[in-house]
Formats: C-alpha cells, sequence, structure tokens
C-alpha cells in the first residue's frame, strides 16, 4: 500500500531524511519511531503530498506521490503534527468543510461527520468554536477530519500527543479498529504505544532508518538470547554451577541474594526453553524454588540500544 | 470544480470573525462622510448657480457628485482591501493549516478561486451596500443610471485588480502584517506612480501614465467604458493570480 524507495529530503544544507526505504502491507498499522527531529514528520510530509522529496520515490495507494498527488490525496487521511485547524469555525461546520472538500456526497455527508464525531468521542462539542477547545479536543478533531472521507491510507503525525490517559485509550482502540480496512502509518515518540497498537515498527534515528519489523522481530535480532530470573534457597555456590551445567544454558550472571535465596540470570538461545529442567534440577537437589520468570526484552530496550549504538558509532567516527 | 468548499470556509471565516464587520462598518463611514460632502458642496454651488445664471452652466450630478465620489472611493478602496487580503493565504501558512489544505484532494487553482472569489463576494457586497448614495441622488432629483453603472463597473475592476495583487502578496509571507502593509506598499506604489507623468516625457510619460491603477477607473466614473483601461485591469488581475498559483506551486517542488 505504501512503497517508499531511497527517500531523501533536503533542507538547504541540512539533510532531514537520508535513503528511507520501507513499506507497509494493505491493512497494516506501521508506527514510526524515534527521537525529536529524527525525520518522522518530514516522511510524513512527503507522503501526504505536502512536500517534494529532494531525491528518491515514494508511492501511495500505487500511485506516485509527486507525479499523480492528486490520485494519492484523494485517497489519504493526514493528521499533521498538532493538529493545526481553523480556531474561528465551529467543529461542525469544520467538519463539513472537510466532508464536502474531500468530495462526501451532499445526502451523506451531515450523517458522515456525525459518526466520525462519535468515533472520536466528541459530538458534545460541535458546536464550540475550535480556538476554544482544549488541546485534546482539537487533536481528536484532527483525528476525525482525517477519518473523512473513508481514506484508504491514514497518516497521522503524534495522533495521541495531548491527550489525557482514558483519551489516550480510547484512540488507541480507535487506531487499532481500523485495521484491516485501512493502511495506517503513524508516528510516536511513546514507545508501549507501538507495542499496543502497532503490527510493525520503523524506528529511524538522524533521517536514517535503524531499524525495521515487527516488534518480536526486532527483539529477537536485539536479543539473540533469552533470559530467565530464578531465586533458590540453597548453597549458591552449588546452585550456580549447577545452572551452569544444564544443557542450552550459555550463561549464569550472580545476582543479589534476597531472604537467603541467592538470585540468578540465566541465559539460554531465544528458541531453548529450560524452565522444566531447572525446576526438576533444584527439586532433585533438595533446593527451594523462591522466584522463576523470564526477563522480557522490551521495544523500549531495542529502542535505547539502537539509538545509543548509532550515537556511540558516530561518536566513534568523530573521534577517529 | 471544487471552488465552492474554499469559498464557503471563506465567507464562514469572515462573518464568524469581526473582519467583515469592522471593515464594512467603517468603509461604509467614510465613503458616506465624502458622499454628504461632495453632496453639501454641490448643493451649494447649484444655489449660488441659481442666484448667478452665468456660473451654473455645466452643473452635472453625474460629473459633479458621482465622479468625486468614486474617485474618492478608489482611494479608501487602496486601505482597505489589505485588510480583507491579508489573512488569505499569510494565516494559513502561520497556523499551519495550509498543510491540510493542500493534501486535500483539490488542485492549487481551486484553492486559490476560493478564496479570491469570496474575498471578491465580499467586496461587492460592500460596494452594493454603497448603492445607497447614487440612490438618495435619485430620490430627490433625476440621475443618468448609465455613468453610475460604469462607475461601478470602474470600481468592480479596480478591486478586483486590489484583491488579486493583495492575495499574491498574502501567498508570499506568512505575516499577516508583512502581507497588508506589503500590498498597501504595492498599491499606493501604483498609484503614485502616475504622479511622476507630470515631470516626465515623451514614452516614460506615456509609460508612468498607463501604470497608474486609479487614473483608469477615471473614465469608467465619466462613463466611459475604454477597452485601454479594460485591458489594463484584466491583465493586471491576471497575473497577479497567476503569479500567486505559481508561488503555490512553487511549494510542491521547492518544498
Amino acid at each position: 500500500m505504501i512503497q517508499v524507495n531511497q527517500l531523501t529530503k533536503r533542507y538547504g544544507p541540512v539533510t532531514a531524511i537520508q535513503d528511507v526505504s520501507f513499506s507497509v502491507e494493505k491493512g497494516q498499522i506501521v508506527g514510526f519511531l524515534g527521537p525529536n527531529g529524527a525525520g518522522k514528520s518530514t516522511t510524513m510530509k512527503i507522503l501526504a503530498c505536502f512536500m517534494p522529496a529532494s531525491s528518491g520515490s515514494a508511492r501511495v495507494a500505487g500511485y506516485d506521490v509527486f507525479s499523480q498527488s492528486l490520485e494519492v490525496r484523494r485517497r489519504i487521511g493526514y493528521l499533521p503534527e498538532n493538529a493545526p485547524l481553523y480556531a474561528d469555525l465551529t467543529v461542525a461546520s469544520y467538519l463539513d468543510f472537510v466532508a464536502e472538500i474531500k468530495g462526501v456526497s451532499r445526502g451523506s455527508r451531515k450523517a458522515r461527520v456525525a459518526e466520525v464525531m462519535e468515533r472520536c468521542f466528541f459530538a458534545d462539542m460541535q458546536h464550540r468554536m475550535i480556538g476554544k477547545l482544549s488541546k485534546g479536543y482539537r487533536q481528536r478533531v484532527g483525528l476525525a477530519q482525517a477519518l473523512l472521507g473513508d481514506p484508504e491510507v491514514l497518516i497521522l503525525d503524534e495522533p495521541t500527543i495531548g491527550l489525557d490517559p482514558k483519551q489516550i485509550t480510547e484512540i488507541r482502540s480507535l487506531i487499532r479498529s481500523l485495521a484491516g480496512q485501512h493502511t495506517v502509518i503513524l508516528s510516536t515518540h511513546i514507545l508501549p504505544e507501538v507495542s499496543m497498537v502497532c503490527d510493525g515498527v520503523i524506528i529511524i534515528n538522524r533521517g536514517r532508518i535503524v531499524a525495521q519489523g515487527t516488534e518480536s522481530e526486532l527483539i529477537g535480532q536485539m536479543f539473540p538470547t533469552a533470559r530467565l530470573q530464578v531465586r533458590v534457597a540453597g548453597d549458591s555456590e552449588d546452585v550456580e554451577r549447577a545452572l551452569r551445567s544444564l544443557p542450552g544454558v550459555l550463561s549464569v550472571e550472580r545476582l543479589q541474594s534476597r531472604d537467603g535465596a541467592a538470585g540468578f540470570i540465566v541465559e539460554t538461545p531465544r528458541d531453548r526453553d529450560v524452565r522444566d529442567e531447572l525446576v526438576q534440577l533444584v527439586l532433585s537437589r533438595g533446593w527451594r524454588l523462591r522466584e522463576l520468570h523470564q526477563v522480557g526484552m522490551s521495544l523500549e530496550e531495542v529502542f535505547i540500544r539502537v539509538v545509543a549504538g548509532e550515537e556511540a558509532d558516530t561518536v566513534a567516527e568523530e573521534a577517529s | 470544480m471544487r471552488w465552492l468548499p474554499v469559498f464557503k470556509k471563506e465567507m464562514r471565516l469572515y462573518f464568524g470573525s469581526p473582519v467583515a464587520y469592522v471593515v464594512s462598518t467603517f468603509f461604509l463611514l467614510i465613503s458616506g462622510w465624502f458622499f454628504s460632502q461632495i453632496f453639501l458642496y454641490y448643493s451649494e454651488l447649484s444655489m449660488r448657480s441659481f442666484m448667478q445664471p452665468q456660473f451654473g452652466q455645466n452643473l452635472n450630478i453625474t460629473e459633479n457628485v458621482m465622479r468625486p465620489l468614486f474617485t474618492n472611493m478608489s482611494v479608501v478602496l487602496l486601505f482597505f482591501i489589505p485588510m480583507l487580503t491579508m489573512r488569505l493565504f499569510a494565516e494559513e501558512k502561520k497556523s499551519g493549516t495550509i498543510e491540510l489544505l493542500l493534501t486535500y484532494p483539490v488542485r492549487d487553482g481551486e484553492v486559490l478561486a476560493g478564496k479570491y472569489l469570496a474575498a471578491g463576494a465580499f467586496y461587492v457586497l460592500l460596494l452594493a451596500l454603497t448603492l445607497l448614495y447614487p440612490g438618495l441622488v435619485g430620490y430627490f432629483t433625476r440621475v443618468e443610471w448609465g455613468p453610475i453603472l460604469t462607475g461601478y463597473l470602474g470600481l468592480l475592476l479596480l478591486g478586483g485588480t486590489f484583491l488579486a495583487i493583495g492575495i499574491f502578496v498574502s501567498s508570499l509571507t506568512e505575516n499577516q502584517i508583512v502581507a497588508g502593509f506589503g500590498t498597501f506598499a504595492v498599491l499606493l506604489s501604483l498609484w503614485v506612480i502616475g504622479w511622476g507623468a507630470e515631470f516626465a516625457a515623451g514614452t516614460l510619460r506615456t509609460l508612468l501614465q498607463y501604470l497608474s491603477i486609479t487614473d483608469h477607473m477615471d473614465g469608467f466614473s465619466r462613463g466611459v467604458i475604454d477597452t485601454k483601461d479594460l485591458v489594463y485591469y484584466a491583465t493586471a488581475m491576471g497575473l497577479a493570480l497567476f503569479l500567486t498559483l505559481r508561488s503555490l506551486e512553487s511549494k510542491r517542488w521547492r518544498g
């Protein structure tokens, strides 16, 4: 649905994004992740046909964003950063304008506007001036205008910014419910949001894509091993030795002991589950198991490692 | 053409904010003041000519009331039109709404048409309100409607040109004050440039005279429709709108 190929954008001497390539399948929700100023908004502006790339190409729904811009724009819903809206219009008249400009037929316009207001939870605000709305409501009006006209592709730049926790949950489940019929690309710097909402992740840092895939793929790539945290009451030296000798165990790391039970982090290959053997070992030796759980590798750790790794590389480059 | 939604939105913005009311109130106040002064002067003149018939040979209501009124109104418009056009693109750029507007499935030309026609419609409304003055005159005495209609045609063309220049300047900046003042400066220069003709000679003189934006109004207010004036306004309007379109389109390839 979205194919981006070697996209580069320069603002004068500053390169905002460089050689960005990715693709998004129909019906998928993809999260664009990156620190501030990484080039997320630039990429989205290009995809939404607001500005051209310096080089490279991008196709949305099979149309080129530069040469077939009008066709692309008929098929997208775009929410720019900070949801810019006309402060001097009421919510209802603004959405009516958007529906009309997107070509929603006169007969169904009222119903469509009412529907998006309902979906984005602000039907009670329809007669208020947009300029008088709180940030959270404005953000939701922005999302509603993107949904109008039922576009195939949604490009959402930080859709949950400025919302309170309850609204965030509502909007996330709204976006989640779009999966399947709509292709969504959203940017965020809230990491758990990506895990909760998105099928795939693209991590971008300083204008370049540094990692992409599904969350579990990324974790698999970054952290090829699985880790277990165990706490066993017994002679710590013996326990450590026994754990090391378990087949499949790559390394054992000692943690501080608590309540007379020694703690360990046991590292194994990702596809090897040693929990059953470990429990049997402990029982057969007459030790007492106090704790056993997998230590999850989160997207957050992937992100930090990828972004920090980049930074370390450039520091090294600059030093040499 | 998808200009209609943009047109309706701009009209809502004009009338949903104080802009429309402030501009029309003060425009009517000032042009009404001019009308009453000119009319009072005319009544004094006709009184005098009644006493001394040898002076009042060519006293004529069209020539002595409507013509100076049209001239005065065109100067007042010079100040008021920039207020109507300055926000059209500058505000959208400043607030970022242009990013949404230009990513909707409409052509740049349709966006421009919607905005230009909205400003034009508001201007026509403003002019229609001033029809009160010739109407009043017609109530008291017999008027020739022909020259009054051509006078209004002239004002329409003049205003249309002012609006086109204003919208072009607005598309160049994201600061409304710069847009407003810039438009005013351009219009003012196009007005005063004609004054230079007095001290110039030959081709330069003709050129300066021809460039003056308000001089071309004079024929219309006397009841003359000259193709030279029509061509002047049509080209000026066309050029300004064409440049606006270019300035919008440049966004698409320049970024």
